[in-house]
């Protein structure tokens, strides 16, 4: 047993929460939002000289073989943040595709685009109809003159509006929802038959709605075998899932210590609020969620590279169910805590909450993924 | 014991329905179902409707334009007109500064105001707390100084709802600086139109713009204004807040939200089943019926005791009203927000005169999440679950 980080690992921390602080305190950050596309390509650039963007890529990828722990290091820091950069969009789901669906061809060929920064990616798979379910994919690939043809609208890509490239799910055969069939393509953002339309999402991230029609794919831009992605569309959610687990740790710490902080400072009836031994212990309550969360979160990041697909399955699960959960508690008690203040688009912690929320609704909510580990028969195997 | 209306309330609550279904305008009733916010138009077009009917200001003095109904009528009206759904009438003026008028006020004041509550020609809001007096309102520091005829009114008011629209603001005001806390307080009434007032809007995190900050700069303001006597401010406040606890569990509007939450359910589908057919999800539905059936009992036995009770002594059991009427409403947003899923991200726009079209996912998502962000506010305010449970604990428990 080892909870310990490596020193490269505390100088990854460090370095990322060093960045965060310098270029995006709150005043800092509604700059960034006004943007062309709601972040700031300075920052980016940052991301990018300071190796963050190469991270999860093996160093024959031009990467610096960053596993799980390294993502969700990074993704905790910019969940205190408040990040509105397309990492996630781009290095954690995108690269997690191209790691496990490319060729080594296509690897080579992409990684050190994503990794320079030069390129950014979106991931087009959640459609209209698929709400949870990672299977559903109605956007269709026909096969035509040794490439592919797509046809079908995709929803909620997140960043997709300001990608370079897109990697599209679409169905070479069976049903919407067969988890045979489904191919994944890589799509220039800007190609004929592309139509995005971007918008703000509840937590000031952006995302797009994207039609296909007839657009064109050749063979060297289908990713994995087509009819077959469905493995790596899944190793990638669970991954993703985790990383989302971390980046909401990183805002419920923030909650908590903002709301710990009002608490010594607000004064009413002549003493500090935090005197209030209610408060008090709705605050222990809030860092217990939050110290569950933290935990399950590392106890999926343990796991979620093994081999074992099933304990894997099951601890994704686990750990995006008691992070769903302590997201609700700490984020509605962070606001009620601050009372009226609380309430207001001016102060920094509702912001969290609404970045909190949103993960909850990515990837499956707490009810969700419970409902998938009773289904499995519980967690012990 | 008897559950049962009487022939008579039925017959009373089969003319409130006929009356709803014939005359709630439909726009008004659609926007309230997609969970939209009424206009200033809308609530005034409303209040003059009812107010046309006598049904405005049903739970005041016959006198004041009152229907002498019962606590069981006045329930019954309440309930049927919140199920509708219609738009909750502004409280500023039909439930907190109407009743103080009538109550404490003289003659003059209830001929210049309490008619131009009942029809909205007047919109008031309230200036109770400060940015250093929340749950201890009784800590307020702003001043009123008496000079001649006048009161000079210096300060600031906080989380001011709706006071973008106000003509007119209530007010708790220090008159006396060296008299203890509760003592130096006076409740005055002021037109926001005087000089030296200024409303300054804060945005809340679902983006609306709901409250506001107002700041007094050497405000003149006519002893007249002044609302019974000097320094007892307080009391009158008591019997205010004690009135906006009663109406605040909200029973019909969560029975409304309900309904809407099944009915999203029914059309949303998972995979092959639809949302609704989800055991899991059925069951959480079912604990929040089960929990606003117990509560609204609980809200019948207020009621039939209060009827018996001093006016004006609020009964401490209807701050179980308040924190669990509260929960439940927040309860019922965030079971919408599991409904909507991931489709309850993207952010609309409320723009002038409506909203922008919804960006993606289900037109009827678009207002999930800013409504569960909002309602966090009813466990904050009139008096924070936290202050309820406090009240409690001491007026009840005798802790
Ligand atoms: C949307 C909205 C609309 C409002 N509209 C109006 C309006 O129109 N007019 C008006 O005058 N006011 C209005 N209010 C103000 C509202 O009444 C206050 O927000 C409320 O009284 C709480 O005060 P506060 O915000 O200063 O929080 P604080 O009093 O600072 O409370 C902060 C936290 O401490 C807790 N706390 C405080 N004291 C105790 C204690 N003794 N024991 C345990 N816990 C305690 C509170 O419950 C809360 O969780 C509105 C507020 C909101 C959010």
């Amino acid at each position: 047993m080892d909870f310990e980080l490596s020193e490269e690992q505390r100088m990854l921390k460090d370095s990322v929460d060093r960045l965060m602080a310098d270029e995006y305190d709150f005043d800092q950050r509604k700059k960034h939002l006004k943007g062309p596309h709601g972040f700031s390509d300075g920052v980016w650039s940052q991301f990018a000289e300071l190796g963050l963007l190469a991270l999860p890529f093996s160093e024959a990828d031009g990467g610096f073989g960053g596993g799980p722990i390294e993502t969700m290091l990074v993704m905790e820091s910019l969940g205190h943040g408040l990040s509105l950069e397309p990492y996630f969009a781009s290095v954690v789901l995108c690269g997690g595709l191209l790691r496990h669906a490319g060729s080594p061809e296509q690897r080579a060929h992409w990684a050190p685009q994503i990794a320079s920064g030069e390129k950014k990616f979106a991931f087009a798979h959640a459609e209209r109809h698929s709400r949870y379910d990672i299977g559903h994919v109605e956007t269709k690939a026909v096969a035509q003159d040794g490439g592919y043809v797509l046809n079908g609208e995709k929803s909620l890509v997140l960043n997709g509006d300001a990608a370079d490239m897109l990697i599209v799910s679409a169905r070479v055969s069976g049903g919407a929802r067969d988890r045979d069939g489904i191919g994944l393509f890589i799509v220039d953002a800007r190609a004929p038959g592309v139509t995005r339309r971007g918008y703000a999402l509840q937590d000031d991230r952006r995302a797009a709605e994207i039609t296909l029609h007839n657009v064109k794919v050749d063979a060297q831009h289908v990713l994995g075998a087509p009819g077959k992605a469905f493995d790596a569309i899944e190793r990638t959610m669970g991954e993703a899932i985790v990383a989302a687990c971390a980046e909401a740790v990183g805002c419920m710490d923030e909650m908590h210590k903002q709301t710990v902080e009002y608490l010594k400072t607000r004064k009413q009836f002549g003493v500090t609020i935090g005197s209030f031994q209610a408060l008090q212990h709705r605050a222990v309550e809030m860092f217990v969620a939050l110290e569950q969360a933290r935990s399950i979160t590392m106890y999926a990041t343990m796991l979620a590279a093994s081999d074992d697909a099933e304990e894997r399955r099951r601890a994704i699960s686990a750990a995006k169910a008691q992070v769903g959960r302590s997201i609700r508690f700490v984020g509605q008690q962070a606001i009620q805590l601050h009372g009226g203040v609380g309430m207001t688009h001016e102060l920094k912690v509702g912001h969290y909450f609404k970045r909190a929320t949103v993960i909850d609704m990515f990837g499956g909510d707490a009810d969700y993924h419970l409902a998938k580990i009773a289904d499995a028969g519980g967690l012990a195997s | 014991m008897d559950l049962n209306f009487t022939p008579d309330e039925i017959a009373f609550r089969d003319e409130v329905r006929a009356f709803l279904k014939d005359h709630l305008p439909a726009d008004i009733r659609e926007k309230m179902i997609e969970g939209h916010h009424p206009s200033k138009d809308d609530m005034v077009r409303w209040t003059r409707i009812l107010n046309k009917k006598g049904w405005a200001v049903s739970h005041w003095p016959k006198e004041w334009g009152g229907t002498g109904w019962s606590p069981v009528k006045q329930y019954i009206f309440q309930e049927e007109t919140m199920a509708a759904p219609a738009p909750q009438l502004l409280p500023f003026g039909v439930s907190m500064v109407g009743p103080v008028i009538y109550t404490f006020g003289n003659e003059a004041q209830k001929k210049r105001y309490l008619p131009a509550i009942a029809n909205l020609d007047e919109w008031w809001c309230q200036g109770f707390s400060e940015p250093g007096a929340g749950s201890d309102l009784a800590s307020l520091k702003t001043t009123a100084k008496r000079e001649g005829d006048h009161y000079i009114v210096n300060g600031q008011k906080t989380w001011t709802t709706l006071a973008q629209y106000a003509d007119w603001i209530f007010m708790l005001v220090r008159t006396d600086p060296a008299a203890k806390k509760q003592e130096g307080i006076s409740f005055l009434l002021i037109d926001m139109k005087t000089p030296g007032i200024t409303v300054r809007p804060i945005v809340t995190i679902d983006g609306g713009h709901e409250v506001n900050e107002v700041f007094f700069d050497d405000v003149r303001v006519p002893a007249e204004n002044l609302v019974g006597q000097e320094n007892k401010g307080w009391d009158y406040a008591k019997f205010l807040l004690g009135n906006e606890r009663v109406g605040i569990a909200r029973i019909g509007m969560t029975k409304e939200r309900i309904r809407r939450v099944k009915q999203l359910a029914a059309s949303e589908r998972d995979g092959e089943r639809r949302l609704i057919d989800d055991p899991r999800f059925r069951e959480k539905l079912a604990w929040i019926e089960v929990e606003l059936k117990a509560l609204e009992m609980t809200q019948m036995r207020v009621l039939a005791a209060e009827s018996k009770r001093e006016r004006g002594k609020p009964d401490p059991a209807s701050s179980i009203l308040k924190i669990k009427g509260s929960e439940l409403q927040q309860a019922i947003r965030e079971l919408a927000l599991d409904v909507a899923g991931p489709y309850a991200a993207p952010y609309r726009e409320e723009v002038e005169h409506g909203w922008n079209e919804p960006p993606a996912g289900p037109d009827w998502a678009s207002t999930i999440a800013p409504a569960y962000f909002n309602y966090r506010k009813v466990s904050i305010y009139g008096g924070s679950n936290e202050i309820q449970k406090n009240i409690i604990a001491k007026a009840v428990l005798g802790l």
